[in-house]
């Protein structure tokens, strides 16, 4: 996408009146694709909610999740891991090792938006997938804050509505498992999985692992097969050492290039918007 | 008793993970083989959750209408499907295959 070019350290300068070009996006083109991303996602809140009550939590687990977790993967991990039989602790480390990708989000996310130190603690709350994927194209950053913010608020209300009203439709529904919604859960994972699987280190860190996870899965307490798959990620860095290029670590080269793309982690969040958002327009 | 500790362990450590991203000067996780541990980790996870929640009952592999609901999904990926629509296939053709069955 062209409006992707524009230099990032221009952002939010008051010389916006007078780059009305390419470079420039209006606020209700931002806010059309946040509130896209937003909604669709936010929707499937509800697969989460009815996933989480057919595993045996409770209402107010299922929405405490929702509420204070608020990073999809990490929530259908922990509520399938626990619904498998795995302890807490197993659970919550596979939940939080999804999580950590959000780390290296937020470190992008910093230098895009600039945000007050005051504000850090609250905003982190909202840095997922789906809010870096609509955060990092946008070329200015009063665009970035209002891609961030609306995808942001959307979500969060949407997922933790939907959430609620999967827990309270699961016990009405029945029997979930006739209603297919035992598949919702890895369909997510293929989702979000399907688009990190572009380079051959990838596509066998994804082999391996899958090979780790139904090999294991019978001879180890549940929980533990996932964490141990979660290996593969080492082991095949290691073997397949050299097979990538370096990335990138000078912040200001990237900014120069033509995309903020070649950061790994600005790829990841691009390549999540194309099953996210770019179906949608 | 449970659930609520692991509820808790991941509020905690996934919350600090987000917050780890902002707060941290851009550099010290920006090492390249630290990006790429990071990329990889998620493709890692999610294939395996991906398995074994399609060809897992418990501690025991099974072969049932979810694996042709994640085909479905599968398929709906390759055509670009939005994300709503994917999930909506793995579920809805899940179903179908339980009811015919």
């Amino acid at each position: 996408m062209a409006e992707q070019t524009a230099p990032l350290q221009r952002a939010g300068e008051p010389a916006d009146g007078s780059v009305i070009t390419a470079d420039a996006k209006p606020d209700a083109a931002v806010v059309r694709d946040a509130l896209g991303v937003g909604i669709a996602v936010g929707l499937s809140g509800f697969a989460f909610g009815v996933t989480s009550a057919g595993s045996g939590l409770s209402l107010l687990q299922t929405c405490a999740l929702s509420l204070l977790v608020f990073t999809g993967a990490s929530q259908f991990a922990l509520v399938g891991a626990l619904a498998a039989g795995g302890n807490p602790y197993t659970a919550a480390a596979g939940a939080f090792f999804l999580g950590v990708r959000n780390s290296f989000y937020g470190l992008r996310l910093s230098q895009l938006l600039a945000l007050p130190r005051a504000v850090r603690p609250f905003a982190a709350h909202w840095v997922i997938d789906e809010t870096t994927a609509v955060t990092l194209p946008q070329p200015t950053r009063r665009a970035a804050r209002i891609g961030f913010t609306v995808t942001g608020l959307t979500l969060y209300v949407l997922w933790n509505l939907t959430t609620l009203v999967g827990a309270l439709g699961a016990e009405a529904l029945g029997d979930t498992d006739a209603w297919g919604l035992d598949a919702a859960s890895p369909a997510v994972f293929l989702a979000l999985l399907a688009p990190m699987l572009k380079t051959t280190t990838q596509r066998v860190t994804a082999g391996l692992a899958v090979v780790l996870a139904l090999g294991l899965l019978p001879v180890l307490p549940a929980g533990v097969p996932v964490l141990v798959s979660a290996l593969a990620a080492p082991v095949v860095l290691f073997v397949m050492g050299r097979g990538m290029g370096p990335v990138p670590k000078d912040e200001k080269h990237a900014k120069d290039e033509k995309h903020a793309k070649d950061t790994k982690v600005a790829k990841v969040a691009k390549d999540t918007r194309t099953i996210t958002s770019e179906d949608d327009r | 008793m449970n659930v609520w500790i692991a509820i808790s362990l991941t509020t905690v450590g996934c919350y600090l993970a987000k917050l780890l991203g902002l707060l941290v000067p851009a550099g010290a996780l920006e090492r390249p083989l630290v990006q790429r541990l990071a990329a990889l980790l998620p493709v890692a996870l999610l294939a395996a959750l991906t398995a074994q929640q399609t060809f897992g009952d418990g501690q025991q592999l099974v072969l049932d209408a979810r694996a042709a609901g994640l085909a479905a999904a599968a398929l709906a990926l390759v055509l670009r499907a939005p994300f709503l629509v994917v999930v909506g296939a793995a579920v809805v053709v899940t179903a179908g295959v339980r009811a015919l069955g």
